[in-house]
Formats: structure tokens, C-alpha cells, sequence
């Protein structure tokens, strides 16, 4: 049982704080992987998951546990994957400014 | 109760997790805070598996198993193009999972006297996370364009919503009452229908918003679960992208000079009639791709609008080889991105780096746009919506206040075209009609090297 909610309200709102202010410089660039990102981190229900199907007492529930945890894992191992793939994308260009950058400072 | 070791290890993942976002907010970190964060989540899948009593370890490890199989193929399978649907089902299936968890725990506790912010969080997780999981569907069915992309309004609609939100509240009161699986099944069902509602009304070049949003939406959900389950990480996890993403969503929101009350319900007011897909039977100046070579050739400025249909036909990789080719010739050549270019926020750069287009010549529209003016010719390819003058001039249609590049401003504009079909929103483009425009139509890769061939034959 929860014997103090009002320790998880507390928690509640600062993690909200948080959140905004992690976020709050994105450029525009990073809109969309930004969002993959935070849609991968959300699939940590995953862990939710395994504690259900863990306690499961009768079939049902087991298969309904194991619905969860498949749904889960699918967001977050899927989330986290995609996120890399669309930065890959922008790790390379990073590469050629750098060494324009360079070229520059050796002239 | 869950040891100290494993509450300090579930401390560690949510830290993970807050660098995660912050370093995905900033180009130069967000590989590795992707990384961090994917390594947090890992630590917390490892913790419980040792901390907490869990049976049935075999169909459990079997199920993840299955599940990571099925992420990873399809994060690995899908086109970049088709990226903005891939993440809704993402989005979609994790608020599925949470309303699952939350209706499993309800058979748990309404053996006793439940305490009843318990089932507040229940009816709450349940309801929202069947939203996110119906919307998501919904958005998916609309940008992979299953059905169709503009707004769906149809009499009684906020009859329908207005019913659909008080059933909810009254199941909600119900299930917290008399906690039963009746409830809780009714409660899903409105979920699901209310997260149909919510989209139906959001023409195609919105969704993206929505999908953020409906992402904030399961970071809430997983945030109850996490006081249902009595799991801190949970709490931590879901409120941090609950809140990230609602600014997400108003963040995406303004670079489209929109208020997201606008997206969602600006369609109710009767304004989208604009929204036609009537194909126009007004005269158009085209020209074949020996002409266009020519008008490039002899620029000294050219701008390209690049937009979602170059991306689909594959023809980055020409288009670059057609940009190196005028750059040798002298001509100044610049790509101007809309912030929305695509179908997200931010998709045109991963698309145009994907080609290896470099980085120095995509220009973002605050610098770009009144460079229009001096420019000879700008070449509008598979772009539509992102030049609409009608965002500034037809108040009442669908993009009315999206900030647009001024294309129209150019000498002479080139539109490459599959056909005079409207754009993602749905819109005639008075654009097209302007007497300082020339269409090229056709498929944009089997053009760009038509159009190549004839610059060739030029430059010898």
C-alpha cells in the first residue's frame, strides 16, 4: 500500500519540472528524434509488465501479462533503436563540417 | 517491498534517463543520449528480474524475446520516409501495454478494499492509455495514407466527444466506486473511442503534433502505473516524458505557427471546406526538362525547396549530383528547409544527411527566406504545403498561419510534380498559377535525371 501519496505527488511534480527543463533549448532539427527518444524512454512499462506477468495467479491473466510485456518491450527496444538510426544520420554531416572547420584554420 | 540496492539501481536508470533527454536536445549529444538512456532502461529490466519475486521466468524472458525481435526488425526494416508512422505504433502499443498493466492490477485489488487514489490511477491509466493506443492507430492509418489525410468531421461530432468524455468520467467513478473488470473493460473501450475522436478531425500535415502529444499522453500513464505498482522509476520515467513532451508538442506546434488547440479542434469550426481534392482545371505553364536545364544552367542563384515527395521517389542522391554539376558552372546553389518539410519536424535533414547532401547547404528558413528575392530560380521539388501562399492569404485554410518560404518571390519558380494533385493539407496552391512559375511534371527521380542529361549535354 501507498501509506504517503503525498511523497509520490512531490516526486510527481518535480520529475515534471525536470522534463521541461531538460528540454527546453531543442532546436527544430531535433524535434523528431527527440520525441523517438522520449517514446523509447516510456516504454520502461516493460518493467510494469514483468511485474504483472510475474504475479500472475491464473492463465488469463498470465496471457494477458505476457500481451503487456511484448507491447512493452516492443516500444522500448523498437524506440531506442530507431531514435540511433535517424542520428546516425546526423553524426555524419557533423564529420564534414568538422573538417571544413579544420581546413579553414589551416589556411 | 523492493530492497535499497534495487531502489538505488531504479536511481540510477531515471538519471540515465534525464541525461538521455537532455543530451537528445543538443545535435552534437544526442547519439550518446540516446545511448545512456537505452542503457538505463536496460539497468532497470535488470533490476526487477533480480529484485522483485518473479514467476513464470521462461514465457516472461520468451515474450521480451518475441517483442525486442519484432522492435528491432521494424526499426531496422522501415524506409526513413515512412520513420513518423513507425514511432506512432511505438507510441501506440507502449500506452496499450500500460492500460493492460493497469486492468491486470485491478484484479489484484479489488480482492480488498482498494485505497482509492489507487483506483484513481487505474480508471486514469486505463482510459489514457486506450487513447494513446486507438490514436495511434489512427495516425498511423493517416500518414502511411490507408485512409484518407484530411480532417474528418461529420455531424454530431461534438455531440459524440461531449458523450464520449462524460462516459468516461462516469466509468472512471464507477471503476473507483465498485472496482470490477466491468469497468475497467468499459473504460477501455471509451478510451479507444475517444482516442479515434480526438484524431479523426487532424488533417495529415498535423499528425506528427498529435503523435507528440499522444506520446505525452502514455508518459502519463506509465507515470500512474508506476504509483499503482508502487515503482519509483516508473513514476520517474513516465512523468519526465510526459512533461518533455507536452513542450515537445507546443514547441512543434509554434514552428508551425499553431496553437495546438487549433490542430486538434480547428477543423470543428467548418473553416477546412478548402481542403478540396478537386483537381483544378486552370491553365498551367509547363515546360520539359531540356527548357528547365537550360533556366538552371544560365542562374546565377538558384534555391531548392526540397520536400516529402523527392524523399519518397529516392531522388536526393540525383538531385546532389545535379546541385555539383551547377556548382561547377558557378551557379550558387542553397536548400532552403521548412522546419516541417516532411511529415515531422526536423524529417527533411535526416532525409537530405541520409543522402549525404552537405551540412553547410541546407539553410534554415529564418536565414533563408529573404534570400528568395535575389534568387534567379527556385526549384520546388515534392514540396507543396511548405510555399502555399495560402497560409498567409486564405484565413480559414487548413495551414492558415504556418509560417511558409517565400518561394513566390523568386524570378522564376520551377515546381517538379507528380501531378497537379494537392498537397498533404489538402490545398489548391495559388502558387502553381503565377505567371513566374513553370511545372515539370513527372515522377521527381525519373525527371531529376532527364534533367540531369540535358545539363550534361549543356556543360560539353
Amino acid at each position: 500500500m501507498n501509506t504517503d501519496p503525498l511523497i509520490w505527488l512531490t516526486i510527481f511534480v518535480l520529475a515534471g519540472f525536470v522534463g521541461v527543463e531538460v528540454i527546453s533549448k531543442v532546436s527544430s532539427t531535433l524535434h523528431t528524434p527527440l520525441m523517438s527518444g522520449a517514446n523509447a524512454i516510456h516504454g520502461v512499462i516493460l518493467i510494469g509488465a514483468i511485474l504483472v506477468a510475474g504475479s500472475a495467479q491464473s492463465t488469463p491473466i498470465l496471457v494477458l501479462g505476457l500481451v503487456a510485456v511484448i507491447l512493452a518491450s516492443i516500444n522500448m527496444v523498437g524506440g531506442f533503436v530507431v531514435t540511433d538510426r535517424m542520428l546516425i544520420m546526423f553524426s555524419r554531416p557533423k564529420k564534414a563540417l568538422d573538417k571544413s572547420v579544420r581546413r579553414e584554420l589551416d589556411q | 517491498m523492493t530492497p535499497a540496492w534495487a531502489q538505488l539501481g531504479y536511481l540510477v536508470a531515471a538519471v540515465c534517463f534525464i541525461v538521455a533527454l537532455k543530451g537528445l536536445s543538443s545535435p552534437r549529444t544526442a547519439r550518446r543520449g540516446n545511448v545512456i538512456g537505452a542503457a538505463g532502461a536496460l539497468l532497470a529490466c535488470v533490476i526487477v528480474f533480480l529484485a522483485s519475486d518473479i514467476q513464470h521466468l521462461l514465457p516472461i524472458l520468451a515474450a521480451i524475446a518475441a517483442g525486442t525481435a519484432i522492435g528491432v526488425l521494424g526499426a531496422y526494416r522501415v524506409q526513413m520516409t515512412q520513420m513518423p508512422q513507425l514511432v506512432a505504433l511505438f507510441n501506440g502499443v507502449g500506452g496499450g501495454a500500460a492500460a493492460i498493466v493497469a486492468i491486470i492490477e485491478l484484479t489484484e485489488l479489488s480482492g480488498g478494499p482498494a485505497p482509492v487514489f489507487d483506483l484513481i490511477a487505474t480508471a486514469f491509466t486505463i482510459v489514457v492509455g486506450s487513447v494513446s493506443f486507438a490514436g495511434s492507430v489512427v495516425t498511423f492509418l493517416k500518414l502511411q495514407e490507408l485512409m484518407t489525410t484530411r480532417p474528418v468531421v461529420f455531424r454530431g461530432y461534438p455531440i459524440l466527444y461531449g458523450l464520449g468524455l462524460l462516459a468516461a468520467l462516469a466509468f472512471s467513478v464507477g471503476l473507483v466506486l465498485a472496482p470490477s473488470m466491468l469497468f475497467a473493460v468499459l473504460l477501455a473501450v471509451t478510451g479507444a473511442g475517444l482516442g479515434v475522436l480526438l484524431v479523426l478531425p487532424v488533417g495529415g500535415a498535423d499528425v506528427p503534433i498529435v503523435i507528440s502529444l499522444l506520446n505525452a499522453f502514455t508518459g502519463l500513464t506509465v507515470a500512474a502505473s508506476g504509483y499503482l505498482l508502487e515503482n519509483i522509476l516508473l513514476l520517474i520515467a513516465g512523468t519526465l516524458v510526459g512533461s518533455a513532451g507536452t513542450l515537445l508538442t507546443r514547441l512543434m506546434a509554434s514552428a508551425m505557427g499553431r496553437s495546438v488547440i487549433n490542430i486538434l479542434f480547428g477543423a470543428l469550426k467548418g473553416g477546412s471546406t478548402l481542403g478540396a481534392t478537386t483537381v483544378s482545371d486552370r491553365p498551367v505553364k509547363s515546360a520539359g526538362p531540356a527548357d528547365v536545364a537550360i533556366l538552371l544552367a544560365y542562374a546565377q542563384r538558384v534555391i531548392i525547396v526540397p520536400g516529402y515527395g523527392l524523399a519518397v521517389a529516392q531522388a536526393q542522391h540525383t538531385l546532389r549530383q545535379l546541385v555539383d554539376l551547377l556548382e561547377e558552372r558557378g551557379v550558387q546553389v542553397d536548400y532552403a528547409i521548412h522546419p516541417v518539410a516532411g511529415r515531422m519536424p526536423g524529417h527533411m535533414n535526416v532525409l537530405l544527411a541520409e543522402a549525404q547532401v552537405p551540412y553547410e547547404q541546407l539553410k534554415e528558413m529564418a536565414e533563408i527566406d529573404p534570400e528568395f528575392k535575389q534568387a534567379d530560380v527556385a526549384l520546388v521539388i515534392g514540396a507543396n504545403d511548405v510555399v502555399n501562399p495560402a497560409a498567409e492569404t486564405t484565413p480559414g485554410a487548413p495551414i492558415y498561419g504556418m509560417p511558409i518560404l517565400h518561394a513566390n518571390q523568386a524570378r522564376q519558380v520551377v515546381f517538379m510534380k507528380r501531378s497537379m494533385r494537392p498537397g498533404f493539407a489538402g490545398i489548391e496552391n495559388e502558387l502553381l498559377y503565377q505567371p513566374t512559375t513553370t511545372l515539370l511534371f513527372g515522377d521527381a527521380k525519373d525527371t531529376m535525371s532527364k534533367l540531369l542529361g540535358e545539363l550534361k549535354a549543356l556543360t560539353v
